[in-house]
């Protein structure tokens, strides 16, 4: 096959699994998960295939694999859809692809494939466990099996559909298709358990945050289109093209018609993506089960909106303006993210906000233009992030295990209830602390620290100082925050019974978190710079040479320094180092000096939201558009002209119907008659000499007349 | 000689209605059955027009046929498709086939779904209208069509006052017929100028569609009667601020009635205000383009926010249609291939979307005697095909890529920009108050907490015909978004030829 081809059935498995369980294997369970994951098994071979061949493709960069047919048709020509597939592309195919089969495998474990039925589980609420009696007749709680099994593989293999869409397309407009499917599926995702209020309203608020994001990316593909004619990459980033797009002026923040436009497409991805302040829906979103976090955060969803955003660097670049705000959004974000990280007690929330924090991070670097660093930490990042998630998932599932088993009622995901779980489900806690240590950019051994240290290396170097301190300060705090989880859930002491009681899980979770753990190691090796003391030049850095060839040119590495290398060391280790310290002995919520309100409650974002936003558009539409304007002006107006129709008419009967027009014509003119009859009664009195009389006199009158007439004149 | 489809299509549903009132009333099944064999066969003729259309790659007027009928005023029964109009004959197929199928209905223990009151007199005045449905679609004559378009509107007013909702349906019939008949005078006496100024101009006394197109108005004239033709009958297709009749009428009507309204009656006007309007006087239209953008602007917007805030479940719908059509008209207004495509593709899928919508509202209703939103509840449970129905044509109705509604919207949108970058940075407001509404009522009439309505009803699931009813017209609303092939070359071919007319613009 050529690699066009596989490029073209690479998505195609998810769905094909997703119209099948939907259609036909509802009922069996081992056949649903076994089509979905034999799905991704397929899709994950063929983007291994397709990546092997693009690394071993001289000068990809320049020529990439590309093919399109047309699809719908506008103005003079077709709009086409198509694949493509350069270095960028390969190398996201090649985490997305490893991301997603290893969630697939694990939601088989975390959804309790092979337990009974839940006692009184219901569709649309998480199971709630089993009663099973064991050999001696004794009764015990055991997890039971998710009734919706079926339905969550058939969602996360659109999910994957959707996102494998995105990344093979060679366009605008099947990228964006992609991006809505993967909107819609976190959606239904996020609200899978739609028994709980709380699971809908994420639903909702995810998707309508994103949405508007989504229309302003709508509106720069539509403005991107106009100007250009066209939607593929490869008719985008021609350098005439480029160099038109960058010289048309707009009417807009002076900016030029490449930068609204990379403006717009990047409010795209600050939705999607979670940038502040379009963030708030990413911490709601863990209402869904743990794989769809781990789907959204790492393998698809919000790495979706930063490869856009890398995507579309080649506009992107030709403003400074925009490269500015760019900048701008993502240092704040990854600051603003971290410090709300530190105040959550939820496990999942802290990494939820630490994905917030990290994305600002992909986004600063794009935004300062190290294109390439970018890419790097959006890789190393999702292994890393799903290592975190699914890791966190099988804690809660054990937590789950224990709560079941002791009968206790605690939040099975407050790290506040956890402790000491390093001995009850030590793969786990190694995995965990893998994925930890690369979060917190643990020095040289760690995927993450290799990226990090590349990002901040490259704000220095280029003079981007405000963004490199921002950038620092937030690695320290997350590595501080980081510590602080990894310290209160696996070190010290079981502080509730149901951790003592907590149990590893099965292999189809724990193989994942193997994996993936690998990776947040081995990966950040292929990234070494250059001129990196000692370690430097022992392995190439291919990472850069491979996925800088995307660009025209390539760009350049930022020369080595000591001065970030020495931050990033400092800031990871101390903040990794104070987090252990502090925390080392903290039993209970009160202990923790850190739960400070403003930092708790998100820095009330959600609170003025609805003050700012929900509620003024619920008044205009309500007050204004409903009552007012349709209820009151137009059918007001309506309402006038009838009334003022009755009165007209009423008064046109009155007046002139009744007074004028039938005195005169109608009655008028029968009264006349009338009346003319009786005064003319008289002369018909009967007597004959009377009418000779008149008959006489007339007729002297009609001669007389003529004589006049036709005699005289 | 060509078999004569489109005269077939047009007076199968009037010879129906013919038969159905000779059998007697109290046969209703076999009333139903009658009704049911005739929407069949014209699904089955509409879609057989369509895909020849569309599979042998026909441009321009196809299935012509003509009749003299009154010669001495240039009057003849002159029936013909194009790209434009091909797939509205199809979709009023297709809402004609479900709208039988809904009315069916049901009857049992407290619940009374579909039409159980005198079928016979519903199903005979329903089609009537359908025949002039297609008729409007069909006519090149324009004396026939508005001769077919005052046959749709009329028996509107008895099937809504008969058979509508109690309380607001003697004002709502009123209300839309008086709007209707308003705005077909008005057309009329523009389309009485245009054929007495053809004559002058031409020396040739017609009606004739094709004839009037070449018959070279003045400036002058155009720019004096565009506007009042195309209102006249933008009326029917809800433009903003004559659009108030719509969503009353809508809901007073009886399900099938308020499909067959906005899914394609509103089309109906869109679809006059084009073809008599823009395509007869095209230097009119370039000249008043900018005011009907800038109504059909109000309309989206206005729409999907007046949606937002209604608490009763067929009032919502009923608005999303007022600012769906705004789409349309906004596609029109633009006078460039991209809006105009996507406003042909629009009016499809807003019918099939639309009368999906009316569909599920009346089941919901039929079993649960309120629309009001907050007091239901949980309805994907017990009717699961209308909840994923809805699901589907909500998310047609968002625009999201895969459903029919994006493709339609996209073009449109892009068109939009073209012509006035700011006109589709408001309209795109739109977008986001359209999910709003969509998922707010997704949440809580299908997923929320079982209301007390539906705890106490006992409401059942909804019959087989229902069912089919919803799997057909969402499998147009996903066929179509997967595969645009399958219409939008065609409504490009017919888009070529109004781009001919407005002089390659």
């Amino acid at each position: 096959m050529t690699t066009e081809t596989i490029l073209w059935l690479i998505p195609l498995p998810p769905l094909l699994a997703f119209f099948l369980i939907v259609l036909f294997t509802n009922r069996w369970r081992g056949l649903s998960h076994s089509l979905a994951i034999g799905a991704a098994f397929l899709s994950w071979l063929g983007s291994m295939a397709v990546f092997v061949r693009a690394v071993g493709t001289h000068e990809l960069g320049r020529h990439p694999f590309t093919q399109s047919i047309p699809w719908l048709p506008t103005a003079d020509t077709w709009l086409r859809i198509g694949v493509y597939l350069d270095p960028l592309g390969a190398a996201v195919l090649f985490f997305v692809a490893w991301t997603i089969l290893m969630i697939f495998i694990y939601s088989v474990g975390y959804h309790n494939y092979g337990q009974p039925q839940g006692d009184h589980d219901v569709k649309g609420l998480p199971p709630h466990g089993a009663t099973v009696k064991d050999a001696h007749g004794h009764a015990h709680k055991v997890p039971s099996v998710e009734p919706m099994y079926s339905r969550f593989f058939a969602f996360i293999s659109l999910f994957a559909f959707g996102m494998y869409l995105l990344v093979v397309s060679d366009n605008l407009l099947t990228l964006f298709v992609g991006w809505e499917i993967m909107g819609l599926c976190s959606y239904l995702l996020i609200g899978f358990w739609y028994g709980k209020p709380s699971a809908r309203d994420a639903a909702v608020k995810a998707f309508m945050t994103t949405r508007i994001g989504d229309v302003f990316m709508l509106l720069g593909i539509a403005f991107l289109y106009s100007a250009t004619g066209s939607l593929s990459f490869a008719t985008i980033f021609r350098e005439d093209v480029l160099h038109t797009l960058a010289s048309v002026p707009t009417p807009i923040l002076g900016l030029s018609a490449a930068g609204l436009i990379s403006l717009l497409l990047f409010i795209g991805t600050v939705g999607k993506s979670a940038q502040w302040p379009l963030h708030v829906w990413l911490p709601d979103a863990m209402e869904g089960p743990t794989p769809v976090s781990a789907m959204i955060h790492a393998a698809t969803m919000v790495s979706a909106g930063v490869y856009a955003v890398i995507r579309m660097f080649p506009l992107l670049r030709l403003d400074a303006g925009t490269m500015s705000i760019v900048a701008f959004i993502g240092a704040f974000t990854a600051l603003f993210a971290a410090t709300i990280a530190v105040a959550q007690n939820d496990i999942k929330r802290v990494l939820a906000y630490s994905t917030i924090s990290q994305l600002g991070y992909m986004i600063a670097a794009a935004g300062i233009g190290a294109y390439v660093a970018a890419a790097f930490h959006l890789i190393t990042h999702a292994f890393f992030k799903a290592l975190l998630f699914l890791g966190s998932g099988s804690v809660i599932h054990g937590m789950e295990h224990g709560v079941l088993h002791t009968g206790e009622h605690i939040d099975p995901q407050n790290m506040f209830n956890m402790g000491g779980l390093r001995k009850k489900m030590p793969i786990t806690f190694w995995t965990f602390l893998i994925g930890g240590f690369a979060l917190a950019g643990f020095p040289l051994v760690t995927a993450g620290f290799w990226s990090k240290d590349e990002i901040l290396a490259d704000a220095f170097g280029h003079g981007h100082l405000a963004v490199f301190l921002t950038l620092a300060v937030a690695a320290f705090l997350t590595a501080f925050y980081t510590m602080r989880q990894i310290t209160l859930t696996f070190l010290g002491e079981p502080r509730t019974k149901a951790a003592e009681h907590a149990q590893e899980t099965p292999w189809t979770m724990t193989l994942p978190l193997i994996v993936l753990a690998i990776f947040a190691v081995a990966y950040g090796w292929v990234g070494i710079p250059e001129h990196f003391p000692i370690l430097g030049g022992v392995v190439p850095n291919w990472f850069h040479e491979f996925v800088g060839s995307t660009l025209s040119e390539m760009p350049e590495a930022a020369p080595f320094n000591w001065v970030p290398l020495l931050t990033s060391l400092l800031v990871s280790l101390g903040g990794l180092g104070l987090g252990w310290w502090v925390y080392r002995g903290v039993r209970t919520v009160e202990e923790d000096k850190f739960q400070i309100p403003v930092l708790k409650n998100k820095w009330y974002f959600d609170e003025a939201y609805t003050f700012l936003f929900v509620r003024p558009s619920y008044w205009f539409a309500e007050k204004v558009v409903y009552l007012a304007l349709d209820k009151g002006l137009i059918d007001g107006v309506l309402h006038t002209i009838g009334r003022s129709a009755a009165v007209i008419g009423t008064a046109l009967r009155t007046y002139i119907d009744k007074a004028i027009i039938n005195e005169t014509i109608g009655d008028g003119t029968a009264k006349v008659v009338k009346s003319s009859g009786a005064e003319l009664r008289p002369i018909q009195s009967g007597r004959l000499q009377q009418y000779m009389v008149a008959s006489l006199l007339a007729f002297l009158l009609i001669t007389a007349l003529l004589y006049y007439f036709l005699v005289l004149a | 000689m060509q078999f004569p489809f489109l005269s077939v299509i047009v007076f199968t549903p009037l010879v129906a209605a013919l038969i159905i009132l000779m059998l007697p009333a109290r046969r209703k099944d076999l009333v139903r059955s009658v009704a049911l064999a005739a929407a069949t066969l014209d699904l089955i003729l509409s879609a057989w027009v369509y895909l020849t259309y569309l599979l042998q790659g026909l441009d321009g007027y196809q299935f012509v046929e003509q009749y003299s009928w009154l010669p001495t005023l240039g009057i003849s029964l002159h029936f013909g498709v194009d790209g434009m109009s091909t797939p509205l004959i199809l979709l009023t197929g297709i809402v004609m086939f479900t709208g039988v199928l809904i009315s069916w209905g049901e009857e049992r223990n407290g619940v009374s779904a579909g039409i159980q009151d005198r079928p016979r007199e519903f199903f005979a005045f329903l089609f009537i209208l359908a025949s002039g449905v297609f008729g409007v679609f069909a006519s090149l004559d324009l004396f026939m069509l508005f001769f077919f378009y005052e046959i749709a509107v009329f028996p509107m007013y008895l099937l809504i006052v008969i058979w509508g909702w109690v309380v607001t349906r003697e004002y709502a019939a009123m209300k839309l017929t008086l709007y209707l008949f308003v705005g077909s005078v008005i057309s009329l006496v523009g389309a009485l100028a245009m054929v007495w100024t053809a004559y002058q101009n031409t020396g040739v006394l017609s009606f004739d569609l094709l004839h009037l197109e070449q018959a070279g108005f003045s400036a002058e004239f155009q720019r004096l009667w565009f506007l009042p033709v195309f209102l006249g009958f933008a009326v029917l297709g809800g433009i903003w601020p004559f659009h108030n009749w719509s969503p009353d009428g809508h809901v007073a009507a009886p399900t099938a009635v308020s499909m067959f309204h906005a899914g394609v009656l509103m089309k109906l006007g869109a679809f006059a205000a084009l073809r008599v309007g823009i395509m007869l006087m095209p230097q009119g239209a370039k000249e008043w383009s900018w005011l009907i953008l800038g109504l059909a602007t109000v309309n989206v917007v206005y729409g999907a926010f007046i949606a937002f805030v209604q608490t009763d479940f067929k009032y919502v719908i009923g608005f999303s249609s007022v600012s769906h059509m705004g789409l349309v008209m906004m596609g029109f207004a633009t006078l460039s291939r991209e809006g105009l495509l996507g406003a042909g593709l629009q009016m499809f899928s807003h019918g099939v979307m639309t009368a999906l919508f009316f569909a599920v509202v009346g089941m919901v209703y039929d079993r649960a005697h309120t629309r009001h939103i907050p007091d239901l509840g949980g309805f994907a449970k017990v009717m699961p095909y209308p909840a994923i129905g809805f699901i589907i044509g909500g998310l047609v109705s968002m625009g999201m890529p895969g459903f029919s509604g994006f493709i339609a919207e996209f073009p449109i949108f892009m068109g939009v920009w073209k012509t006035q970058w700011l006109i589709a940075v408001i309209a795109a407001v739109s977008i986001v108050v359209t999910a709003s509404y969509i998922l707010i009522i997704v949440r809580r009439v299908f997923f929320g907490e079982a209301s007390e309505v539906l705890l106490h009803h006992h409401v059942g699931d909804v019959t087989p015909l229902d069912k089919l009813a919803i799997v057909t017209l969402c499998a147009f609303m996903v066929g179509l978004g997967l595969f645009p092939g399958l219409m939008a070359p065609m409504v490009g071919r017919g888009v070529d030829y109004i781009l001919h007319l407005l002089g390659g613009a």
